[in-house]
């Protein structure tokens, strides 16, 4: 919470005054409340939402944009990716994502990694992507995830809660990382978290050197023991319906808050999801059984937990394509999900998990003015981000693609492209 | 005559002659005493039982995308014995079942130039792992038909996005990663079944980060310089094949000509059925689709081909075509590529999202490709953001131009371009009827026809796919 309240404080004295601005006119899907058909935003010099309301009377010092016929939602929320901790993935020195060395590395930060001038940044924001909760993957327990606003340029800035969330995997990958089953992968936890309960109890003696040996590192421990306390949520990344009960089950036992990542066979247990209002992040395209902890994959996982009042979360879990996130939404929905259920499972819903609700998620007044302006539907291909607001400020569209494609928009010869030859027939032997 | 025509010709030729279906032979070629050798692709006969009802069927009043420039608002489009018959306004279709379409949108079936489903299978387990074979940069002898394997679920899945026919490629680990070849989506028990027979030959080819980092530490290449050292290794070899059957054809006709004795008898050239598949290219009898990211790789593979006397039909990925998208109108080559992929490599890192949209303006033949299963089962949404996004950057693209990205520009690239891709009279009956217009991220097919055959047909046809029945208890689903 220090951490918290410490970046909110750097946030609110780096944050340029932003100007006031009035969206007017325009369809506002609040997410929060209903639908307004012809409805107002005013954007504060605080960089906070102001209003949002039906009054027309546009306040003296207010820039006006007219969004007549547009379509005005919470700025949306990628929580599956990596973004800013990794440039290029097959280029290693730009991926800061992953702490290769140890399976248990609570006290692993990706804030401390996350570039906010990453190219993939503005690119992912250009998609209405406002906010990500940027994530380490590997090990059983990866590390924590952050909070970033995708303003980029300015850590401060950028970098809202290096805290949001513990990583941790139970599956395939963690049974293999383990030691080879699902039976060493409970263990290790369950070793883990009684260490940590240890260590609760006896810091003292464990500092002066006079405790048994325990199963994390000190900072590790410290992280699991904030944690658990504060309930701080634990993302699990799994996909079967056997090793999502079991997630619950730990988690019960030691007391932890879980957030299921990935659960491509939740629908299979979603009234025990549903009893304990566990959200669960899915990736709506993963229709096919990529793995035997996957058989179970279909493309209305996400309608069939909305329907059992699961809270739903949709993430692309890609890095550079978050700003495809509406695309995936939009899948959903055509797979059965409600319309209002999918964009909140990308706003909304997203911001309650990582515990950001009060400032983020939907247009309320007193919330961070994380906005989007759309032409249409935001799920439509079709539709175009007109305009993207983030803490008040409007953000530029431009990113490394628009200038290759302005440097690229002529192209610019020093003389005529070749002849093709090979159309001559293939020389015969002479002999 | 101009080279070009002369050049099309031959392809035409080529295309013929490699037609399993077509009767005709090239005539200009003399029939030599090692003919056994000609190179079809499956001689076996066809095991696979693939008795289906092609229909007689007639959609009604719905707007009919027909990917040549025209899109018809309540337009009927009938189709029988694997064919279209008729399109247009209150077509007459005799004794066919009628289909109430109105509201909703038809297009030819899509066609995606990069799959490698049945290769490279869901699950994702290491023993049905069969894209690559990995074990030399160059082998051209290999042929992803005989990886593909039928029950991928992977090709139920792409059936249900409107997909009718595929290319499915040897993955990228090889300079020559060896014969691609187009399928149509029919249920099969083995890839035989599934073969698009007027498809030519395929072959794949990649250069850039793959080949170098798979044989980097396994004997190179490890370079790029190394990588087109390996593929001028591979074309100086067909090229001195071709000499050297070019000279045994001379001798062997001195020789009957003479009526020479047995013992004089010319020795007839060993062979290697890898150099065979090159000099076939070299022949223009095989289709070139080189998987290349950057644009000066590409520049290189044209001078490459253009050295020994072949062509490239397509790019496949392609990420900076944009870059050289006069020249690739200019020569003819197709461009396979994403919407909006990027940055995974530091060959993807120049993407831009207009790839298309450039290419088009400027003539060239544009295609989006999936090189996924996911990717494969919404291509119709993939083409919509590359629209979007030339839109966005004022470049001016139909939409019909961009249904061409993922029906007549495919077509082309697998050189089928006569028989589908578009709807026309005359043409293989691939349907998609779908409930929305083929942009909108809502739009689900709900009748697919593969050669006039309903294939899919929504809430009716079950996955085919044996390995998707009973993976989980009854009670579950």
């Amino acid at each position: 919470m220090k951490n918290t309240i410490l970046f909110l404080c750097l946030t609110l004295w780096a944050t340029p005054i932003s100007a006031q601005v009035m969206l007017k006119n325009g369809t506002l899907h609040t997410v929060s409340g209903e639908v307004i058909p012809k409805g107002n935003v005013l954007i504060g010099k605080d960089g906070l939402i102001e209003a949002v309301d039906t009054v027309v009377i546009p306040p003296a010092g207010y820039e006006i944009i007219d969004c007549e016929g547009k379509i005005i939602t919470p700025g949306l929320i990628e929580t599956g990716t990596s973004l800013g901790a990794v440039e290029i993935w097959a280029v290693d020195g730009t991926k800061d994502a992953k702490f290769d060395s140890d399976l248990i590395r609570a006290a692993f930060r990706i804030s401390d990694g996350i570039n906010p001038n990453s190219t993939v940044i503005p690119v992912v924001r250009n998609g209405g992507v406002t906010s990500a909760v940027t994530n380490p993957y590997g090990g059983l327990v990866a590390g924590q995830s952050a909070w970033i606003d995708l303003m980029g340029t300015h850590a401060f800035l950028t970098q809202i809660n290096p805290s949001v969330a513990l990583v941790a995997s139970f599956g395939e990958d963690a049974a293999k990382a383990a030691g080879g089953t699902r039976g060493a992968t409970a263990l290790t936890f369950r070793e883990l978290f009684d260490d940590v309960r240890f260590f609760q109890k006896n810091q003292r003696s464990f500092d002066e050197n006079r405790s048994r040996t325990l199963s994390a590192s000190r900072l590790d421990l410290i992280a699991l023991q904030d944690a658990i306390s504060k309930k701080t949520p634990f993302v699990f990344n799994v996909d079967r319906a056997s090793d999502i009960t079991a997630v619950l089950a730990l988690s019960k036992e030691f007391g932890i808050h879980p957030i299921i990542s990935g659960g491509a066979e939740a629908w299979m247990v979603a009234e025990a999801l549903a009893k304990d209002k566990i959200t669960v992040i899915v990736q709506p395209l993963q229709n096919l059984p990529f793995s035997f902890e996957s058989l179970g994959s279909r493309a209305d996982n996400a309608a069939l937990l909305e329907a059992a009042g699961v809270p739903v979360i949709i993430s692309t879990f890609d890095t550079h394509r978050g700003g495809a996130l509406r695309q995936y939404a939009g899948n959903a929905v055509r797979a059965g999900m409600t319309h209002e259920g999918a964009l909140k499972a990308i706003t909304l819903e997203a911001a309650q998990a990582f515990g950001m609700q009060k400032t983020y998620g939907s247009l309320e007044k007193g919330k961070i003015a994380n906005i989007v302006v759309w032409s249409g539907d935001p799920f439509e291909p079709l539709t175009q981000v007109e305009h993207v607001f983030i803490q008040g400020k409007e953000a530029s569209l431009e990113t490394r693609q628009t200038r290759l494609f302005e440097k690229y928009r002529t192209l610019q010869r020093r003389g005529e492209p070749a002849e093709k030859t090979a159309d001559k027939p293939v020389e015969t032997p002479k002999d | 005559m101009n080279s070009k025509i002369q050049w099309l010709l031959s392809l035409v030729i080529a295309v013929c002659s490699c037609a399993t279906a077509s009767p005709e032979k090239p005539s200009d070629k003399p029939a030599t005493p090692y003919d056994h050798h000609s190179f079809e692709r499956v001689r076996a006969r066809n095991l696979t039982p693939t008795a289906s009802i092609k229909e007689n069927v007639v959609l009604r009043d719905a707007t009919v995308m027909t990917a040549t420039g025209e899109i018809i608002e309540n337009g009927d489009v009938w189709i029988r014995d694997g064919k279209i018959i008729a399109i247009g306004a209150d077509v007459e279709a005799t004794d066919a079942q009628e289909v109430d379409a109105r509201g909703k949108w038809v297009t030819p079936g899509l066609i995606d130039t990069h799959s490698h489903l049945g290769v490279y299978p869901v699950p994702y387990v290491e023993a049905l792992s069969d894209g690559n074979e990995a074990t030399a940069p160059t082998r051209a002898d290999v042929d992803a038909i005989h990886s593909v394997w039928p029950q991928d679920p992977g090709f139920f899945a792409a059936l249900q996005g409107g997909i009718t026919s595929m290319q499915i490629l040897p993955g990228s680990a090889n300079l020559i990663g060896g014969a691609a070849v187009t399928l149509q989506m029919h249920p099969a028990v083995s890839s035989r079944a599934m073969l698009f027979e007027e498809a030519p030959r395929g072959l794949k080819m990649a250069c850039g980060e793959n080949p170098k980092n798979v044989y980097g530490e396994k004997g190179g290449p490890s370079t790029r310089m190394g990588s087109m050292a390996g593929f001028r290794a591979a074309f100086e070899e067909a090229r001195a094949a071709i000499q050297a059957e070019e000279k045994f054809e001379l001798q062997m006709g001195t020789w009957q000509a003479n009526e020479g004795k047995e013992v004089d008898k010319p020795a007839e050239p060993a062979r290697d059925r890898g150099v065979e598949t090159l000099m076939a290219v070299i022949r223009g009898e095989v289709l070139v689709h080189v998987h290349c990211y950057r644009a000066d790789e590409m520049i290189q593979i044209l001078e490459l081909a253009d050295e020994y006397g072949f062509s490239i039909r397509s790019f496949h990925h392609a990420v900076e075509a944009y870059k050289i998208r006069d020249i690739l109108a200019k020569w003819d080559v197709g461009v396979s590529t994403w919407a909006d992929w990027w940055g995974f490599k530091i060959e993807a890192f120049d993407a831009i999202p207009e790839n298309a949209g450039l290419l088009t303006e400027a003539g060239a033949r544009a295609i989006i490709h999936s090189d996924d299963p996911v990717g494969i089962q919404r291509l119709n949404q993939e083409a919509a953001k590359a629209l979007a996004a030339a839109r966005r950057s004022n470049i001016v693209i139909s939409d019909d131009q961009a249904l061409r990205w993922i029906t007549a520009n495919p077509a082309w690239a697998l050189g089928v371009d006569s028989v589908t891709g578009t709807l026309q009279e005359g043409k293989r009956a691939d349907i998609v009827l779908w409930s929305a217009h083929p942009f909108s991220v809502y739009a689900t097919p709900e009748l697919v026809f593969v050669e006039g055959v309903r294939e899919f047909e929504l809430g009716k046809t079950k996955p085919w796919s044996d390995f998707s029945q009973y993976l989980l208890p009854e009670e579950t689903r």
